[in-house]
């Protein structure tokens, strides 16, 4: 069945059942690999990606729930403002390890600062606490989603 | 054991733990005279670090650089990624001696190919340890061979060129060249003797010991372009889900395939022979769903309709099993390390303190499950794999599709995390026999997160018993240990039974600890699942029982537990590991890699120091303190808890001091002393694998929880002890994971009084 999406400001044809989850549409049809493969339950977030603005987990999101809606993945997360402060925060304080839920992590921390541009520790805890990294880069998340609010604050 | 050993290498090459045993069998005989000095015959033939690894270290400039015509400069790295750095770091040595620009350095991954590469087995956190010499000669060479083609070119001696900033100088005359002018006339100078390169001295390093360089893939990473093992993508691609047998061993009776075929997208149902036990890295067989993407193959499994027996481990139940492990810690065993005579000083003294500790069966849980994408075009087999192991994966991929190692190629993604379990690549060997099933058609296989949960090498159990004797100054006058856990050697020769060598090896028999009568002994117990390695191995077992022994003790003694250790140590000295029944030594030089107690002291002062060790607390509040040696490194670490009223643990402070000798790429150091804080903290509070019936009763993050960021310490502070470049390299992925139990353990009963022998924890505890 055909739908269209609207994803990273293009609008595609896809060819799949509209119970078909997002991530899965995104990666092996669209080829936008950026978004990872976890759990397929929504209880890592390395499938983040936002719709209409606000973090999903693609992996449980069905294609009839976005049909209409704009998708933003982690490959057009630099064509925003907030989103080049905190990949350059990323960069910056040298977040990733392994990198794989670095895609993840980085969608819920735009969304973030979009709801909320100067968090508290604890407001990151909240926000976060749905995306898992087992190498353990906890700390300098924290630190680098502060720096990207910093940054935004002081070059507005 | 020697037995044991050529089955292992019969099996699987050398694997990365019991490289030591064929020398405890064969050449070298070992004297301990009265003097407590070590006579040795034979340690000429002993080959130590790199060069008794499969392939050695290659130091051929032309294997690993290439610079082109437009002046960049290619630098192949032929360890895998799993996010310790690697890839940056191998670079940035290469890069330093060879006076190359950072911006315009590109990193090659190299496919599998020992002959060529040398040694690529990626774990015993040995990389920088074993490479960093090499890396170094292979920089410096090509560098001379580009000075020697600039004092041709010029007509000058070669001691007037020298080379900087990826020039060539001339002085005497100004004049300079680029290395990719130069590129092609260097290629042809003959390679200089690795021994005879001339290195920087460490104050001309430019990137080593620095923080000058950025990772090279943390651009990719951050916008979504870097390439792991479930990204690869060919065309024509089929994906793979794979239906396993649920009990290790199990076999498949008769599958129904045609309501799987019904769903839309799949194209054919193709079973798996499953290999005989012992398991090593054989697929585990079953029958595979191949479809036009992920989603049709997941739908397509859960329709099959499938028979299995489940043979003979049908009946093991982990909860029993630890009922097993307690007998067996509770009777005499083989004896590996026996000073004095601990047995009579039990026997006779008015007063033993005795404690258990138990560690489940833990899953490595890598964010990126097991992934591979394999293709088959005229008789040559082409793999995409995160592997820690290319090698072993070429040679499993060889001996599976019965091809010639020349036409099997892999090539090393960037791993999603590993920790141990990529080391296998059992997946890769399915995706390479269901894309000859299907005549060479591309296929990439896809782990679900059940699939890797129930399916993994597992951390192996273990149950731990210690008992100790203290004297009037509260020091223990003798100390048992036994260890019960099932050894990773029965993955690959069956029956297989207890602690090897390099496992025991692991912070159980070389203590160092000052005290007369020491007896260790190992209790010879059977494993039901595919044994692993998983980041420290069977030092977070021993780390976790010695170093809350320790604790127990000091407080049995009424003595602060920092000041315990220390004493515990004793005056400064190198010991020689052999002096502690210790033939292994993570397969280094005992001369060269002796176990430095000042380090240990040195860690412990400066952990405790900077954590405020003494400081008035709150109610509720507790520091613990636990110090360890692994992987040729020391650390220590002071970890602050506080239990609320209703029993719930956080963790609002650690303190890790670390000494791994000098330090190649310090930001990666401590973001490797982190990351093992935070899943030190999943062990001592999250992880545990169960069996019933055979089966792993976790599936997913929902029952095999990881810590998340919340639960996080607001701070990790971490100390890294400097050191020059004459000291040789310890490792950094590993060593920092066995402290965090023990010390988050010990800090909860300082908090409350509760002592933890029992992990994982949970999230809370009664507070007393």
């Amino acid at each position: 069945m055909a739908l269209t999406l609207h994803i990273n400001g293009r609008s595609v044809d896809v060819d799949a059942a509209p119970d078909t989850p997002l991530l899965w549409v995104l990666r092996d049809e669209l080829g936008l690999t950026g978004a990872k493969f976890g759990c397929g339950m929504g209880l890592c977030g390395v499938c983040t990606v936002h719709v209409a603005g606000e973090p999903v987990r693609a992996c449980l999101t069905p294609l009839a729930a976005v049909q209409g809606k704009s998708i933003t993945t982690i490959e057009a997360a630099g064509e925003g403002r907030i989103g080049r402060a905190v990949q350059s925060a990323w960069l910056a304080l040298g977040v990733a390890q392994c990198g794989y839920c670095q895609a993840g992590q980085i969608m819920s921390a735009v969304a973030l600062l979009r709801a909320t541009p100067q968090p508290s520790d604890d407001q990151i805890d909240a926000a976060m606490a749905g995306n898992l990294c087992r190498c353990g880069t906890y700390p300098r998340i924290r630190a680098a989603i502060h720096q990207a609010a910093q940054q935004l604050r002081e070059t507005p | 054991m020697t037995e044991q050993h050529d089955a292992l290498e019969r099996a699987h090459g050398v694997t990365r733990r019991t490289v030591l045993k064929g020398v405890v069998a064969g050449a070298l005989v070992l004297c301990l005279h009265e003097s407590g000095q070590i006579a040795l015959a034979g340690t000429a033939s002993r080959k130590y670090g790199v060069d008794a690894e499969p392939g050695g270290a290659v130091e051929n400039p032309l294997v690993f650089v290439a610079i082109h015509p437009d002046d960049t400069v290619t630098i192949t790295v032929a360890r895998p990624e799993m996010g310790q750095g690697i890839r940056t770091s191998m670079a940035l040595v290469v890069a330093d001696e060879l006076e190359a620009e950072w911006p315009r350095l590109r990193v090659v991954q190299a496919p599998g190919d020992q002959a060529r590469y040398g040694n690529q087995d990626t774990d015993g956190s040995r990389s920088m340890r074993h490479f960093f010499g090499p890396m170094r000669r292979v920089g410096a060479a090509a560098r001379m061979m580009l000075e020697s083609a600039a004092a041709a070119h010029w007509g000058v001696p070669v001691s007037e060129v020298h080379a900087e900033a990826q020039q060539l100088w001339h002085r005497a005359s100004g004049r300079h060249l680029s290395y990719g002018d130069l590129a092609q006339a260097a290629a042809r100078e003959a390679v200089p003797d690795p021994q005879r390169v001339r290195l920087k001295s460490p104050e001309q390093f430019r990137y080593i010991g620095k923080l000058s360089t950025r990772a090279i893939d943390g651009a990719d990473i951050v916008a979504g372009r870097a390439r792991y093992g479930i990204d690869t993508r060919l065309e024509g691609m089929l994906y793979a889900v794979v239906a396993r047998p649920a009990v290790l061993g199990g076999r498949l009776i008769d599958y129904d395939a045609r309501a799987a075929l019904a769903v839309p997208g799949v194209v054919r149902v193709v079973e798996i022979a499953a290999h005989p036990l012992p398991a090593q890295a054989y697929p585990l067989g079953g029958v595979a769903v191949l479809a036009r993407n992920t989603w049709a193959a997941i739908k397509g499994r859960e329709a099959l309709k499938i028979r299995w027996h489940d043979g003979a481990n049908a009946s093991f139940d982990s909860q029993r099993f630890e009922g097993q492990l307690e007998q067996a810690v509770r009777r005499p065993a083989e004896v590996v390390r026996n000073d004095g005579d601990a047995l009579s000083a039990l026997q006779a003294a008015p007063r033993r303190i005795e404690a258990e500790y138990y560690l489940p069966f833990l899953a490595h849980a890598s964010m990126e499950p097991p992934a591979a994408t394999a293709r088959i075009v005229a008789g040559h087999c082409e793999v995409w794999a995160p592997v820690q192991d290319p090698q072993g994966t070429r040679d499993l991929i060889t001996g599976l599709l019965g091809m010639k190692e020349s036409d099997v190629t892999v090539n090393v993604t960037l791993l999603g995390g590993a920790f141990g379990r990529k080391s296998l690549g059992d997946f890769a060997g399915e995706a390479a026999v269901l894309s000859k099933a299907m005549g060479g058609t591309p296929v990439k296989v896809m782990w679900t997160r059940e699939d890797d949960i129930r399916h993994d090498y597992y951390q192996a159990v273990a149950m731990e018993r210690l008992e100790a004797v203290l004297g009037p100054d509260g020091l223990p006058l003798a100390w048992l240990h036994r260890s019960a856990s099932p050894t990773e050697d029965a993955t690959f020769v069956a029956g297989a039974e207890g602690e090897d060598s390099s496992e025991y090896g692991m912070g159980m028999i070389n203590i160092p600890y000052r005290i007369p009568n020491i007896r260790l002994e190992i209790p010879k117990v059977p494993a039901y699942t595919r044994i692993g390695w998983f980041r420290s191995v069977y030092n977070i077992a021993h780390g976790f029982a010695i170093q809350s022994f320790i604790d127990e003790l000091a407080h049995a003694a009424g003595r602060d537990p920092r000041e315990y250790q220390l004493s515990l140590l004793g005056p400064d000295r190198r010991i020689d590991p052999r002096t502690l029944s210790d033939q292994w030594n993570y397969g280094e030089s005992p001369r060269r890699y002796p176990l430095d107690t000042g380090r240990w002291r040195a860690v412990i002062e400066r952990a405790t120091r900077e954590a405020g060790w003494g400081r008035a607390l709150p109610k509720g509040r507790g520091l613990g303190l636990a110090a360890t040696y692994s992987f040729m490194s020391y650390a220590a670490a002071v970890v602050e808890v506080e239990v609320d009223r209703s029993g719930r643990i956080a963790v609002p402070r650690v303190d890790i001091a670390f000494d791994c000798g000098p330090q190649v790429n310090p930001d990666r150091v401590r973001a490797q002393l982190e990351g093992a804080c935070i899943m030190g903290l999943t062990v001592a509070k999250h992880g545990a694998i169960t069996f019933k019936d055979g089966r792993v009763q976790q599936s997913n993050f929902n029952d095999y929880p990881l810590l998340r960021l919340p639960e996080a310490p607001r701070e990790i502070h971490v100390h890294v002890q400097q050191a020059g470049f004459e000291v040789p390299l310890g490792g950094v992925g590993e060593p920092g994971m066995p402290p965090i139990a023990p010390a988050f353990a010990n800090a909860i009963f300082a908090a409350t009084g509760q002592r933890i022998r029992h992990l994982p924890v949970g999230e809370s505890v009664s507070r007393t």
